[in-house]
């Protein structure tokens, strides 16, 4: 455990080799529910992105004081105050932003990705590793809900992060926007990715 | 890095401070947005005054008139809009509770022939993609410059003349019921929001 971290390494593992989304899986409501619109994954990702970076740094730095029995609902209160932060920010400050985003944040909370880093990695780590563990995690898990958000998008309602592609009476596939079109996007989009990322290894 | 022993004392001490350490914070935090969120509501309200009413000077925040309703929980809210002491509209939120994700919340500007002149929607949980569609230019083109009295307001399924929204039925309900309930709250209580006081 005591083995100096790469930091590049760490950093690059979170957006390609252990991809939250696409690899590992993680935080599926959030992915699924929110990506029916690039600018809605964009939003969630760096919401979900700050949040990771302040739990992590929190959970780093107080991992010795907690008794390991009680350590998830530990971790639950402080990703929870996070969230409740984030959400009344946004509101007072960026109230554009929080129209759009509103109901998915509180979302955030049993966003087990963020669970999973604090305990599988914060809690293991010193405050650098597990910081540029969030920031890597984080940016991997905001591009592909950016991705998937605009694969969704683009073949739902004919438009990128609101922009029209095509003319406004046109049909779209429709089914794209709905909850199962977000599972057939997301399970071709992870063998694309997969596929990619064996034959650069 | 030895971990703190799971004793009992331990676990009840460390809950108990983190807790303390949260609440704080979160009300700390409560505090200092409370004043900039009221604003922003304030300001949303507004917006949505100028854009669904014709040019005004008077203060409608200053001159609402709140109705409890039997039929939605939220009371509707009259906003009077008069240039140079003259009427030239009222602003109504309305809602309904029938959206496929429940409340739906309108402000529906209209004419004082009770004409509708534009919707806003002011709060709504639908599909994004499906139902949020109701904000777009193209679902509420059909209702500018509709009289209800005249204008079935009702979607098409149900023998109405209101073009549903692909996929979206439930909400385009929902939506149409709220600015039908704004219009009969409104003629209901003329004699208090009418243009002739």
């Amino acid at each position: 455990m005591n083995e100096p971290v790469n930091q590049k390494q760490n950093f690059i593992k979170g957006i390609i080799k252990d991809n939250p989304v696409f690899v590992m899986l993680l935080g599926m409501c959030p992915v699924l529910g929110v990506t029916s619109s690039a600018f809605n994954g964009l939003g969630m990702g760096i919401a979900t992105l700050f949040v990771l970076l302040m739990s992590n740094i929190v959970v780093s730095l107080i991992k010795t004081q907690i008794p390991a029995k009680v350590r998830i609902p530990a971790f639950i209160i402080i990703i929870a105050s996070f969230v409740t932060i984030v959400e009344m920010v946004l509101e007072a400050f960026i109230p554009v932003l929080y129209e759009q985003l509103g109901i998915f944040i509180p979302l955030i909370v049993v966003n087990c990705l963020i669970l999973g880093r604090a305990e599988a990695f914060a809690s293991k780590n010193n405050l650098l590793s597990s910081v540029v563990d969030a920031l890597g995690m984080g940016i991997g898990f905001t591009i592909a809900l950016v991705v998937l958000g605009a694969t969704r998008e683009i073949l739902g309602n004919g438009s990128l992060f609101d922009f029209p592609l095509t003319s406004e009476d046109s049909s779209t596939l429709i089914l794209f926007i709905l909850p199962p079109g977000a599972f057939i996007a997301l399970a071709y989009l992870s063998v694309g990715f997969n596929k990619l990322t064996a034959k650069m290894n | 890095m030895a971990k703190k022993a799971s004793t009992f004392k331990n676990m009840t001490l460390t809950l108990f401070l983190i807790t303390v350490v949260a609440g704080i914070s979160l009300g700390y935090i409560n505090e200092v947005t409370k004043g900039p969120i009221a604003k922003a509501k304030l300001e949303r309200t507004t917006n949505a005054l100028k854009n669904v009413l014709p040019t005004f000077d008077n203060d409608p925040l200053q001159d609402i008139l709140k109705i409890k309703a039997e039929e939605v929980k939220d009371s509707i809210e009259f906003y009077p809009a008069f240039q140079e002491g003259v009427r030239v509209g009222t602003a109504v939120v309305a809602s309904s509770e029938k959206g496929y994700n429940g409340l739906i919340r309108l402000m529906v500007g209209f004419e004082p022939n009770g004409s509708i002149i534009d919707i806003r929607v002011l709060e709504q949980k639908e599909t994004p993609g499906l139902g949020t569609k109701i904000k777009g230019e193209k679902f509420k083109r059909q209702f500018r410059g509709k009289n209800p009295s005249a204008f079935n307001l009702k979607v098409k399924k149900d023998q109405g003349e209101v073009d549903a929204l692909t996929g979206a039925t439930i909400t385009t309900r929902a939506f149409s019921e709220a600015v039908q309930l704004a219009y009969d709250k409104m003629i209901q209580n003329q004699s208090q929001t009418g243009s002739d006081e």
